[in-house]
């Protein structure tokens, strides 16, 4: 087959004017050619109108000049999917970036791309299928050992129809492109079968056997979610919050600490020093799901802000269809994309080139339905074989003047579950989560009683009033009963629903912890109290605040743990009103 | 063929001018001989023969007669040694009268670093001023804001930093200054002998708007050269907001359909362009980053503050003269001041909580209720932390400004009341 080329006519910042001759696809990748030669940037159509492509292109174009050739792959956006891909730093477009910094150094050189998984890598296969059985696509053929998790190679998603095992090779140690299986349908059609496919990444994976409800929920070990606003393996949820109020920070906690399978990270146009933390920190810390490094469950899609604009739409796509894959082995996979509004501007870029009508605030008139297919792309299966496995996304939202109004939160509270609202106002009281208590919800259940984190709620609702009411009458117009609501709101606030990241006890609260922990808190919500006057009711507070906030920093039913329940015990035995 | 010479000028609209040619690279240079003299212009955007040329210089006085000349290759900038204690304008001539610098032309808007290769920051950069180095540490290569409004200080704050951080060399790109801000920028380094050590890349306020926007990746560039030579650099760029509203200026021309306020729908990734140079080399040097971003109206939710805020790590708000407490943020801080020295976190913490609790009192005090005991206290605290530890103009090392801030607590408070650890309290609550 003779290649396709075509021939540039126009460059406006990243956005190509390509004239064809044959047939081109929409969304297929081309590779425009730089005066000719052999440096080759990777770009994918995006409108056709007559005979003329439009083209974004995933890098750099200075030094791209009319009469250029560009040719036309026949392929959509696709990523590698095999064994090899955990442990791994992706860009946008799955080029490895460890390998491509021994490859360039210290820059990112255009134009070139390596094979994400390595094709040199022995892996030692097992057949576990037998040949003269009949597969549909999605099942398992055989399985290889991937660090902690038996890597399934499956039968290729995109194969239609009932196909029959023809020839299958025997245990051994394979490259992801030697060929393991050979597949036939009653029509006498063949195709073979490696440890790798390939799969578009803007087509979500669907070969499973029905959808089902997220209702188990995923502990992150932050109290003010697992407890107040909880996310539910297979759910989605956005964080939105203006710059500073510690969103990040949330993301890279509960990567850390989610108790899930498989973590995927997808650093969307944000800070490249904030992904270098992970990238560094992850290889050295244990996870203790499984006493091996965090690494080894991780894999990192990086496409920070200084990289090309294109390649971060595509980011968040390759992230996404990473999960799906080892959801398809019956895991349960988290993605975090941080962030969403990063991608939502990738699109506005592009669609300003193209000069398309805009939307609010320039945003592109599709926006909403861009946004909603993608977190439609989490959820809970059943596969094939009977096991279940999940997707669960996570977004930060970075909405333009930390106003929750603007489109892209909007079209995303629309199809999440969950809601953890940052706000300024707590982050600049360096109250952290800066998860805002009263605003933020969630569809899922609780790791508690819900009923009991109703009362709390409705105490945190009550305390704020009449901390709103103190504010314009003063302290000595509020009843003293009024003011023991307040500080006890305050007390749930300081010792549960703020979690100090840097100590390592109170960091990560377990779902037994969190359980025992609140109890407690209850009780204290529910004890009927006495003071002589408010001063005597602030100065019990402060003390049950810092002696609960040592509670927190202690081993969970360790000797100082108990010691220190206690104390808190007989303290508010002393405040206790038995009167009735 | 690169020098045939172009005559006829199809269409000049503001700062563009469309020639009909061939054989031209997107991003390349030309030469536009006018009446009103020579200057540069780059290539931004080819439509079939058209060629869309920016001209640094600006349109004014630009003739459809003139000579516009391809010179074949990109924007580039000189890097020697002999840039150090020279100024230049933001297309790379000399602004002072020492000769043209043309030895070992380099490219400028280089590809971003590979984040495989950066390493997580770890040095702290002493400041001397206890709310940047006490509360806001700030940490070699980081790239930091300060967000001010017109009026403030804050060309003397980006001076005092330069003048007291322990650099190799300082570049300066100044973006839409007044001519007596960079005379200001000068004379203080000079003064100080810290000249020597020094680049700068200047444009006034008089100056085409073009230029301005070469600002930033002229000095970065060259930092970055300077970086991979082992040296730790200090860039310092002012104003930020001169630079966006120049963009702005550009895209109107150009018809791009505006986002918001008037800026381009890539405001974010090109700002982001700039401040990612901010890099720790692996190996070698680094690049940190100290802006000027000025907020109209004093309004953070200003699209250049705004998206500078999700950009930078952390931002420092100046205001009154002073660095405000709240909303002021180093990101970077967690890296270090946990090898300061053990109290550091809790003195930067508890301090700012005691003063938002202090904020809260004053607002009370100025509706007419009656102080309550704890009131007073934070009254005390309020005043002696403001005069002592918010002033910007000293120079006091980290330790010293830690202890100082036990003592301002113990003045005022019972350990209890603080809030904090009692193994903390013991440890370095002042006795007697």
């Amino acid at each position: 087959m003779s290649k396709n080329i075509g021939k540039i006519v126009g460059v406006n910042g990243n956005l190509l004017k390509v004239e064809f001759e044959n047939p081109v696809i929409q969304n297929e990748v081309a590779y425009a050619c730089v005066g000719g030669g052999d440096l080759k940037l990777k770009s994918e159509v995006i409108r056709i109108r007559g005979n003329t492509a439009e083209l974004q292109v995933f890098e750099d174009t200075v030094g791209l000049k009319v009469g250029d050739p560009v040719e036309f792959t026949g392929n959509l956006l696709s990523v590698e999917l095999g064994p090899g891909l955990l442990t791994q730093v992706f860009d946008g477009l799955q080029n490895p970036l460890p390998a491509l910094a021994e490859e360039c150094g210290f820059f990112l050189q255009r134009g070139t791309y390596l094979d994400p998984l390595p094709r040199d890598t022995q892996w030692a296969y097992t057949p576990t299928a037998k040949v003269g059985d009949t597969v549909i696509a999605g099942d398992t053929l055989g399985t290889v050992p991937e660090g902690l998790f038996t890597h399934r190679i499956m039968v290729p998603f995109n194969l239609r129809g009932k196909w029959t095992i023809d020839s299958l090779k025997e245990a051994g140690e394979y490259t992801v492109t030697e060929v393991i299986a050979t597949l036939k349908d009653n029509k006498g059609n063949t195709r073979d079968c490696q440890l790798m496919q390939v799969w578009p990444v803007k087509m979500p994976i669907k070969c499973y056997s029905e959808r089902l409800r997220p209702t188990e929920s995923m502990a992150t070990k932050q109290r003010i979610v697992d407890t107040f606003f909880p996310v539910a393996k297979g759910g989605t949820y956005c964080i939105p919050g203006p710059f500073g109020a510690g969103k990040t920070v949330l993301q890279q906690v509960t990567s850390r600490h989610a108790e899930v399978d498989v973590v995927i990270i997808a650093a969307c146009g944000e800070r490249a020093g904030e992904v270098v933390e992970t990238l560094r920190e992850f290889p050295e810390l244990t996870d203790p799901r499984t006493g091996k490094s965090l690494m080894e469950r991780t894999m990192i899609i990086c496409n920070t802000s200084s990289m090309p604009v294109a390649a971060r739409e595509a980011s968040v796509y390759t992230g996404v269809t990473l999960a799906e894959y080892y959801r398809q082995m019956g895991l349960d996979v988290l993605l975090l994309a941080d962030s969403t509004s990063r991608w939502a501007q990738a699109l506005r870029e592009m669609s300003g080139r193209l000069e398309e009508i805009p939307g609010e605030e320039a945003f592109p008139a599709y926006l909403e339905s861009v946004i909603a297919s993608f977190y439609e792309r989490g959820g809970v299966v059943r596969l094939n074989d009977g096991s279940i496995g999940s997707v669960t996304i996570g977004g930060t939202v970075s909405p333009a003047g930390g106003n929750f109004e603007e489109p892209v939160t909007q079209a995303t509270l629309k199809v999440v579950g969950a809601f953890h609202g940052l706000s300024r106002a707590r982050s600049d009281a360096r109250r952290y989560p800066a998860i805002d208590p009263l605003d933020s919800w969630s569809k899922y259940p609780s790791v508690v009683d819900e009923d009991e984190v109703a009362k709390a709620r409705q105490v945190l609702r009550d305390g704020g009033e009449v901390n709103q009411m103190m504010k314009v009458v003063g302290e000595e117009g509020t009843s003293i009963d009024d003011f023991i609501l307040y500080m006890k709101s305050e007390y749930i606030d300081n010792t549960y629903l703020q979690q100090n990241a840097f100590i390592e006890a109170d960091a990560a609260t377990s779902v037994e912890r969190q359980n025992y922990v609140f109890d407690k808190l209850l009780k204290v919500l529910d004890t009927k109290m006495k003071f002589s006057d408010k001063g005597q009711c602030r100065s019990f507070f402060q003390k049950l605040t810092q002696t609960c906030k040592d509670w927190n920093g202690t081993e969970f039913q360790s000797d100082e743990f108990k010691n220190i329940e206690e104390q808190m015990t007989k303290a508010l035995a002393e405040v206790s009103d038995y009167a009735e | 063929m690169q020098n045939k010479v172009y005559h006829r000028i199809e269409q000049i609209t503001g700062n563009v001018i469309v020639v009909k040619a061939d054989n031209v690279i997107n991003g390349e240079l030309a030469q536009v001989d006018s009446a009103q003299g020579v200057s540069l212009a780059q290539v931004i955007r080819l439509e079939k023969e058209n060629v869309y040329l920016q001209v640094f210089a600006g349109g004014r006085g630009v003739g459809t007669d003139a000579k516009v000349r391809f010179l074949g290759r990109t924007m580039q900038v000189p890097f020697s040694e002999n840039l150090l204690g020279r100024v230049f304008t933001g297309s790379g001539e000399p602004r002072d009268k020492g000769p043209k610098i043309t030895e070992n032309m380099i490219e400028i808007g280089g590809p971003s670093v590979n984040p495989a290769k950066r390493i997580i920051p770890r040095n702290m950069v002493r400041t001397g001023i206890p709310m940047i180095d006490v509360f806001n540490t700030l940490v070699e290569s980081q790239k930091l804001p300060i967000f001010s409004v017109a009026g403030e200080p804050y060309n003397e704050l980006l001076a005092q930093i330069a003048l007291q951080a322990e650099v190799d060399v300082i570049i300066l790109g100044g973006m839409g200054l007044k001519h007596d801000d960079y005379l200001y920028f000068r004379d203080k380094l000079d003064e100080s002998g810290a000249l020597s050590r020094t680049v700068m890349f200047v444009h006034t306020a008089s100056d085409p708007t073009v230029e301005c926007l070469l600002v930033p990746d002229v000095s970065l560039a060259v930092a970055e050269k300077y970086a991979l030579e082992d040296k730790r650099v200090l860039v310092l760029l002012t104003d930020m907001t001169n630079f966006a509203d120049s963009m702005k200026e550009v895209a109107i021309t150009m018809e791009q359909i505006p986002s918001n306020r008037g800026y381009p729908g890539d405001l974010y990734s090109q700002l982001a362009a700039r401040y990612e140079k901010a890099v720790d080399f692996e190996g070698s040097g680094s690049i940190t980053v100290l802006a000027v971003t000025t907020m109209p109206g004093d309004d953070v939710t200003h699209p250049v503050p705004d998206n500078t805020g999700y950009i930078t790590e952390g931002q420092f708000y100046l205001k009154n003269g002073r660095i405000e407490p709240f909303g002021s943020l180093s990101r970077l801080k967690q890296q270090v001041n946990s090898r300061t020295r053990d109290d550091h976190r809790i003195i930067m913490d508890t301090m700012i909580q005691l003063y938002a609790s202090y904020k809260e009192t004053l607002e009370k005090q100025s509706m007419g209720f009656r102080m309550s005991d704890w009131d007073s206290k934070l009254l005390k605290y309020g005043e002696q932390f403001e005069d002592s530890m918010m002033n910007i103009t000293v120079n006091t090392p980290l330790e010293e400004a830690l202890d100082n801030g036990w003592k301002i607590m113990a003045d005022c408070f019972e350990p209890a009341e603080t809030g904090i650890a009692s193994k903390y309290t013991d440890k370095y609550w002042p006795k007697g």
